[in-house]
């Protein structure tokens, strides 16, 4: 296939068609002296020169590879990514290879995508997954939209737990802006409720309750009683959930959610700067005509060999256009292809152990941390990370950490006001007993000084 | 083509039944979209619907269609099985998978069996 889109021949009959002589006839709308303007550039460089000076731009970040430590989580975590995985990613058929609406010639990247939905619906004890979307938060926002759906419209409120990570909710209310949908359970004295005292504020007009597992601060809560509570009201649970947690904790799934979503980023994806990542999206089957995105399937060809194909495809594009139930259509393919490869690779046990090495790394560093002078862990069961109070404003005691070389939790006081000294720690296996220990060293040190 | 006499039609290809106040779509409809996968009917037992407003949706392999109301009235049944068993559209769109039943109110823009079979006729040249 040929990416020149067309002959001089067809141009000249596009032009003669509109019209007018040449390419630059199009122009003449703009005032010459406004054409080309000087644009007062430096003198090119040679590739040499150009190379030297982006490495030197380059080598100015500092990285958690190779500079700094990091105990930063908050929804982006530091974990080991296997360097086939990239290696997948960078093969020409997946890296530029866009949207398989062409069976015959898409195989390779239908199944890729179709192995992806059997690792999420597997991993989140679901019955069906779609082919992903942008991120944690959208895919939290297209759960809105199938509850909306599913009720038709007939229930407009949204209850998101207080513990739902606050850039998530964000998310939910940009994109359901104009639905006239009413969002509760965001009050900041909601936040020392029980998931089952915040479920009793269900009522016969909320569609959808939205919790997070392991919750924003790191709690693992079972989640199974609430959704019981919330389904003899009437209304659909939402499961936002890590997927690292999940290789050791119960699955949403066998809780009776009825949508799971979360942030594929730990599996195999780095941070880069926040992004891109890729959501997942999993849902019963009762209601995957009402799920946004798309959906691989399997079948059999006309010669009976496997054959893989966009098999639910009741979007705005296709089936069901102006009724569809979200705008979106396409998927995070590259990005959900790195997640598939990384499940792969490690298989169920290896995911359990890296689950397990995060879990017994962050119960040590709390532990430890607990014995310091002047700072407290939180209580409750967390999985790879905690809240951390501590003597002093988050972000002076960060700053102080920085100089060491280390980059500390997430400062909460940014979103809730009354946590002013507290901080998310996160710890997962790239963390070190040694750099456990340094951290607890330089923090010791903030309370003397 | 499948029409039953007993029955009134609309241009938007449900069947009515006067004597049941059954609705459903016709083998006309069911064959136009082909394979039929899904059906949700948007409204419950005891709501008022109004003529020409959507009462149902169904999905079939290559389109999606929304369902009328032909006539204005009370819902007193709804077919709760069809959900599960969208694929009766195609097999038997007069009988088991009549959508909703209703009584009472004005009635729409409807035809009789000839009509209907003539406007057809119409419409696939």
């Amino acid at each position: 296939m040929t990416y020149i889109p067309i002959s001089p021949k067809e141009r000249d009959a596009m032009l003669e068609t509109v019209g007018v002589k040449s390419l630059d006839d199009l122009f003449d709308a703009i005032p010459v002296k406004h054409r080309f303007p000087k644009l007062n550039l430096p003198a090119a460089l040679t590739e040499m020169e150009a190379m030297d000076e982006l490495s030197g731009l380059a080598n100015a970040n500092e990285n958690v590879r190779s500079d700094l430590v990091s105990f930063l989580g908050a929804g982006m975590y530091n974990h080991y990514i296997p360097s086939v995985v990239d290696h997948m990613l960078r093969r020409g058929e997946f890296y530029t290879a866009y949207t398989p609406y062409q069976p015959e010639i898409s195989q390779g990247t239908l199944q890729a995508i179709f192995e992806y939905q059997s690792l999420m619906s597997a991993l989140t004890g679901m019955d069906v997954s779609n082919a992903s979307h942008y991120d944690g938060a959208t895919a939290t926002a297209e759960a809105v939209n199938l509850a909306f759906a599913q009720y038709r419209g007939k229930r407009r409120k949204v209850l998101m737990s207080p513990s739902l990570h606050p850039q998530y909710r964000e998310v939910v209310r940009t994109y359901t802006q104009g639905m006239e949908l009413e969002s509760a359970g965001d009050a900041e004295s909601d936040l020392e409720l029980s998931p089952e005292a915040f479920a009793s504020q269900v009522d016969d007009n909320t569609c959808l309750v939205i919790v997070q597992y392991p919750d924003f601060f790191g709690r693992v809560y079972d989640y199974t009683k609430l959704i019981e509570d919330v389904h003899a009201k009437g209304a659909l649970v939402c499961v936002v959930a890590n997927p690292t947690a999940l290789a050791m904790f119960k699955t949403p799934g066998s809780m009776g959610a009825d949508i799971v979503v979360g942030d594929g980023q730990p599996l195999g994806i780095p941070m880069w700067y926040g992004g891109p990542s890729v959501g997942f999206f999993t849902t019963r089957k009762n209601m995957v005509h009402k799920m946004a995105g798309r959906l691989v399937g399997e079948t059999i060809d006309s010669r009976g060999q496997r054959a893989y194909v966009l098999t639910l495809t009741a979007r705005e594009q296709h089936i069901k256009r102006e009724r569809a139930t979200s705008n979106i259509c396409t998927n995070q393919g590259l990005i959900a292809l790195g997640t598939a490869v990384y499940l792969s690779v490690l298989g169920k046990k290896g995911l359990r152990q890296v689950a397990e090495l995060c879990y017994q790394k962050a119960h040590y560093a709390a532990r430890e941390l607990n014995k310091v002078k002047g700072y407290k862990v939180s209580d409750g069961t967390f999985f790879h990370e905690f809240v951390l109070e501590c003597p002093a404003p988050a972000s002076e005691i960060n700053a102080h950490l920085l100089e060491h070389g280390i980059i500390g939790g997430y400062d909460l006081g940014q979103d809730f006001p009354s946590l002013a000294n507290q901080m998310l720690i996160a710890v997962t296996e790239m963390n070190t007993k040694q750099e456990i220990d340094t951290l607890i060293e330089v923090l010791s040190e903030v309370d003397h000084g | 083509m499948n029409t039953p006499a007993n029955l009134k039609y609309t241009k938007s290809d449900e069947w009515f039944d006067p004597a049941t106040g059954k609705v459903g779509i016709t083998d006309y409809a069911q064959s136009q979209l082909s394979d039929i996968v899904f059906v949700e009917i948007l409204v419950d037992e005891g709501d008022t619907i109004e003529a020409g407003k959507a009462i149902a949706s169904v999905e079939s392999v290559k389109a999606s269609a929304e369902i009328y109301a032909p006539a204005g009235g009370k819902v007193v049944a709804v077919n709760k099985g069809l959900a599960d068993k969208p694929e009766a559209i195609n097999t038997d769109a007069f009988g088991e998978a009549w959508m909703i039943q209703f009584e009472g109110g004005s009635a729409g823009d409807v035809m009789d069996a000839a009509a209907y079979e003539k406007y057809c006729k119409e419409r696939s040249h």
